[in-house]
């Protein structure tokens, strides 16, 4: 029963609270919003329990939407997408208290904007059918626009159309690809569908067309991720964003991308992605990713624009691991993408923290301050510890299974690949201790509050994350496994016969 | 319904919205005659406008419930699901047109209440325009569309850009009217007629078409291309557009533009199918015009000369339609250009209440701060920047879509690439409007206190973006009966054989 209504609750509960939140004066309005994503947190909680380890997709839901062009709204989520999914909504409650006192004009707007947000991203996780994919990948994209172009930093137009006009461009040939596909399909079954299974079934009798095409999904998730020469627009959203914006931005908007390869460009074109130019292509252009974002991180003055190009490294991992194509690093990739989505949030909630006492996010500008606010700086230490990816924490999980699955695949790869674990851990320690530690030399540091209980509840539920990812992240792992190998044989048939299984079945 | 138009009454009755308008023309130009003093007069004059349109439409509506035809091939006018379409199509743009015309008619003391009546003979052109099926019916049409436009751009006569604009157009625009008549003369000599489907019927008959009949149907294509303003045959269109009065301008991007490409859709699906050439000359067409459209929007400071600059693009994705062809290229045509009427309409109707008497420039700029003066409209302004974009919720992206299906199942791929690529582009002038009104503060205190629209043109923008978002989530009604209308007109060729 529950698994039948489950997801279309979560898409249009949040667009009902949305409108209601958007009429509201500002000091309700938070309230309500958050009322509301709680609520949405607790109608997904039980998919946690009630999804079934097993490939395949559960709780689908099916109806027609435009019968002329064979236009459903197909739903539904299998270990891939639920973890994303319960992320996004885990994410929301803590954006929106997190933001409490940072957001202080036109708040009704500004929480409707979430709420909106949130149908979009758990729409493009959910949706299987291409078209209502299409749409949810746009429809989320205005509601950011917003919100950094509105109650963003000083340049915050510049970063505003920057974003918009990159994801834009990737997805409108995107748009053109899914329309081959579709008339392809269509042509050779005489059905006309957008149907996710459907399109699977036809694609590999593209031939040489399925080069453009996966050109074009490679694109737009590509500059998702962001992979390197893609990067760019994210230093400036990130930096830009109110700290909810960058933790949502980093958080889930960057799994769109690579969950996109997982799901459509891997599947889809398994020749092409796997054909020695394509493979050689991007295991070089991740490396890039993960050597380069780190030493670029290594030399910010701005916190924020160092966890913006952290954010890049850790996506680097994530493209390594599902190219490798073992079961270990496909998991390990999927591990990272909820990881980063943890430990990177925490890390912006922080850094916005400690800007609303000193509006200054200049590493230079602190110094010696545990002494002042030493919850802050335990935290701040145990979460840049888990982006480090030290052993206990979810960050060593993840990164860990992705360097030992990669292996088997591109060992000289993942052997560069381990140095960027190092990089991590020189330009996040550098500045935890330039922040934190080193002697107290500006007054105005002295009187620094320490974290307020508003502030402690928006953390402890990620350190509490990050912790049993970090402990025991079996649970985690056994949902994802049968998901992880019913892609890895579709793209590789005969793949995962023998391999080593990261948390399965006892 | 078969209709005879051999038999007399037959023929009346498959002209019966033409004929219901034209009496209606006829007493509003009585009515102004006597009444052309007082802003009542011009109201009920409005209203009247109204009240005309709405009872076309309905003769319309009774003729497509009878499914209305007509019999034989060599009919004057076609009786279609085509010309229904398009026909609600004029009518609508013509309604939304006299809405927000009545404000800004008495803040310009325009009170001349002839606006109305020429209003109401260029939408009787434009229906002329896509009922005929003969070439010299459509020439009818479109010089009585013209000549009643030429006026109405420089209706504003003591403002001299109005007057420019005038001249400009008619100078420019009686041009492009010789080389389709030409072109007409030239398909006269080749085919020995002017009826359409006849036409058709020689083309495939011929084989491999006669130099005559290729310079013909190019010059036929240039004459339509003036009109639709296509690169590069659109210089007329900015400055035309910037100084005609706000509302002129509107219906002359919507309702002449559909006019002048329902036309050609209709001469080039049924009359010249079999000639592949066309195909060439619009796609270059269409290519040139999405790019040039869309980069010389790019460089535009002024809103109204964007939106002008905008609605050359827009052509350019027509033409991506036209170049499509067959039936769902007519169909994408229908939806796209009910999108694009809507939403350009709705912000040509939001920036004649920025506007100011005396029509000063408004830049994009101006519109700093916009929302948090005038949060409605600023709000129905960016969904019609959107539209524009053709993002998705919005009936701009549906339309958007259905030319792509169409592009691309008629294998021209790269045509679709172009046109999303230049979509890409066009995100940089509609974005400016929406970041202007929402992320910039007012330049001055009370920047906007005086932007307002009567209670007419409040009730157009809320139509049109209720029609915008419901399009854009459901539009299932609005396919069925594009694809019946396109469906409607098939190539000669193919009739002939049936009907023979």
């Amino acid at each position: 029963m529950y698994g039948r209504w489950v997801l279309t609750a979560l898409l249009v509960w949040p667009l009902i609270a949305g409108a209601v939140v958007l009429l509201l004066p500002g000091r309700l309005a938070k309230y309500v919003a958050l009322a509301a994503s709680l609520v949405e947190f607790a109608l997904s909680v039980p998919l946690w329990w009630t999804f079934v380890p097993a490939g395949g997709m559960q709780f689908m839901v099916d109806r027609t939407w435009i019968a002329a062009w064979g236009i459903h709204f197909t739903v539904g989520v299998d270990g891939i997408s639920l973890f994303l999914v319960l992320l996004t909504t885990f994410l929301m409650p803590l954006s929106i208290l997190g933001s409490w006192s940072y957001i202080t004009k036109r708040e009704g707007g500004f929480y409707a904007l979430l709420l909106v947000l949130t149908t979009g991203m758990i729409g493009v996780f959910v949706a299987l059918d291409l078209f209502l994919f299409y749409v949810m990948w746009e429809v989320m994209l205005i509601p950011m626009y917003f919100i950094i172009g509105v109650w963003g930093g000083d340049n915050r137009l510049y970063a505003a159309i920057k974003f918009f006009i990159y994801t834009f461009f990737g997805s409108l040939l995107m748009l053109v690809a899914i329309i081959v596909l579709y008339l392809h399909a269509a042509r050779v079954t005489g059905i006309y569908s957008f149907s996710y299974a459907h399109l699977l079934a036809q694609a590999p009798l593209l031939g040489s067309t399925a080069w453009w095409l996966f050109g074009a999904f490679f694109l737009a998730f590509a500059i998702k991720v962001p992979l390197f020469p893609l990067h760019t627009w994210l230093p400036d959203a990130h930096v830009e964003a109110p700290t909810a914006g960058s933790v949502i931005l980093a958080g889930i908007l960057l799994k769109m991308g690579t969950y996109g390869f997982l799901r459509f460009a891997l599947p889809f074109f398994p020749a092409v992605a796997l054909s020695q130019t394509v493979q050689l292509v991007i295991v070089a252009l991740s490396l890039i990713g993960i050597i380069y974002g780190g030493l670029v991180a290594m030399v910010q003055p701005d916190f924020k624009k160092l966890i913006a190009y952290s954010s890049v490294a850790h996506l680097g991992f994530v493209m390594l691991g599902i190219w490798a194509l073992t079961l270990q690093s496909v998991q390990g990739a999927l591990l990272i993408m909820i990881n980063h989505g943890i430990s990177t949030g925490a890390l912006f909630f922080l850094v916005g923290m400690i800007y609303e006492r000193r509006h200054s996010r200049l590493i230079e500008a602190y110094g010696g301050i545990a002494r002042v606010v030493p919850l802050f700086a335990a935290i701040l230490t145990i979460v840049s510890l888990s982006s480090i990816a030290l052993p206990g924490t979810n960050g060593f999980v993840g990164e860990f299974l992705v360097l030992l699955g990669s292996f088997r695949t591109y060992p000289i790869a993942t052997a560069l690949a381990t140095t960027g674990v190092i990089v991590a851990a020189a330009y996040l320690l550098t500045a935890l201790q330039r922040v934190i530690y080193n002697p107290l030399t500006d007054h105005a540091n002295e009187k620094l509050t320490d974290l307020t209980p508003r502030e402690l509840l928006v953390l402890v539920p990620l350190l509490v994350c990050i912790l049993w990812v970090g402990i025991y992240p079996k649970p985690f792992l056994r949902r994802m496994e049968p998901s992880a190998r019913q892609l890895i044989e579709q793209v590789r048939p005969g793949a995962t016969q023998g391999q080593p299984v990261a948390g399965g079945q006892p | 319904m078969r209709l005879d138009p051999s038999i007399y009454g037959d023929l009346l009755l498959s002209l019966l919205p033409e004929l219901v308008l034209t009496g209606w023309a006829l007493v509003l130009l009585l009515f102004v005659a006597w009444r052309h003093q007082t802003v009542r007069d011009l109201r009920i004059t409005g209203w009247l406008t109204l009240l005309a349109l709405l009872s076309t439409a309905v003769a319309t509506w009774w003729l497509w419930w009878h499914h209305a035809g007509v019999q034989g091939l060599a009919a004057m006018v076609a009786a279609d699901d085509f010309r229904w379409v398009a026909d609600w199509i004029f009518l609508g743009a013509a309604a939304l047109t006299v809405l927000i015309s009545f404000s800004y008619l008495e803040r310009e003391q325009l009170l001349a209440p002839e606006y109305y009546v020429l209003l109401v003979f260029g939408t009787l052109g434009m229906m002329v325009m896509a009922a005929g099926a003969d070439l010299m019916v459509i020439f009818l049409g479109l010089e009585l569309m013209s000549v009643a436009v030429y006026v109405l751009a420089g209706f504003d006569r003591r403002r001299a850009r109005s007057a420019e604009a005038a001249l400009k157009y008619f100078l420019l625009g009686a041009f492009a009217s010789g080389f389709l008549l030409y072109g007409i003369a030239l398909i006269y000599g080749a085919t020995g007629t002017t009826n359409i489907g006849l036409i058709g019927a020689q083309v495939a008959f011929m084989g491999q078409p006669s130099v005559m009949l290729l310079a013909g149907l190019a010059l036929l294509i240039v004459g339509f291309a003036f009109k639709v303003a296509a690169v590069p045959f659109h210089t007329w269109a900015p400055d035309v557009y910037d100084g005609a009065p706000t509302p002129v301008t509107a219906f002359m991007a919507t309702g002449v533009k559909a006019a002048a490409f329902a036309a050609l859709f209709r001469v080039l699906i049924a009359g010249f199918a079999g000639v592949a050439a066309w195909h060439d000359i619009v796609w270059w067409l269409a290519v040139i015009t999405m790019i040039g459209g869309n980069l010389f929007a790019l460089a535009q400071r002024s809103l109204k000369r964007m939106l002008a600059y905008s609605s050359i693009a827009h052509a350019g994705y027509l033409l991506v339609a036209v170049t499509a062809g067959g039936a769902a290229g007519m169909s994408a045509f229908i939806v796209y250009v009910i999108a694009y009427t809507l939403m350009s309409l709705g912000a040509f109707a939001v920036l004649s209440a920025k506007g100011r008497a005396g029509e000063s420039d408004v830049l994009i700029d101006d519109l700093a701060g916009l929302a948090a003066r005038r949060p409605w409209l600023a709000f129905a302004l960016a969904i019609c920047m959107l539209s524009l974009l053709g993002f998705p919720g919005t009936a701009g992206f549906i339309g958007k879509w259905y030319i792509l299906i169409a592009a691309t199942s008629a294998g021209q791929n790269t045509l679709a690439a172009i046109l999303v690529l230049t979509s890409v582009v066009s995100a940089g002038y509609y974005l400016p409007v929406i970041m202007a009104m929402y992320m910039k503060p007012e330049p001055i205190e009370a920047a906007h206190v005086d932007v307002r629209l009567d209670r007419w043109g409040r009730a157009a923008v809320v139509a049109v973006v209720a029609g915008l978002l419901l399009f854009g989530v459901w539009p299932n009604r609005l396919f069925d009966l594009a694809r019946s209308a396109g469906e409607s007109v098939q190539p000669a060729a193919t009739t002939t054989t049936t009907g023979q």
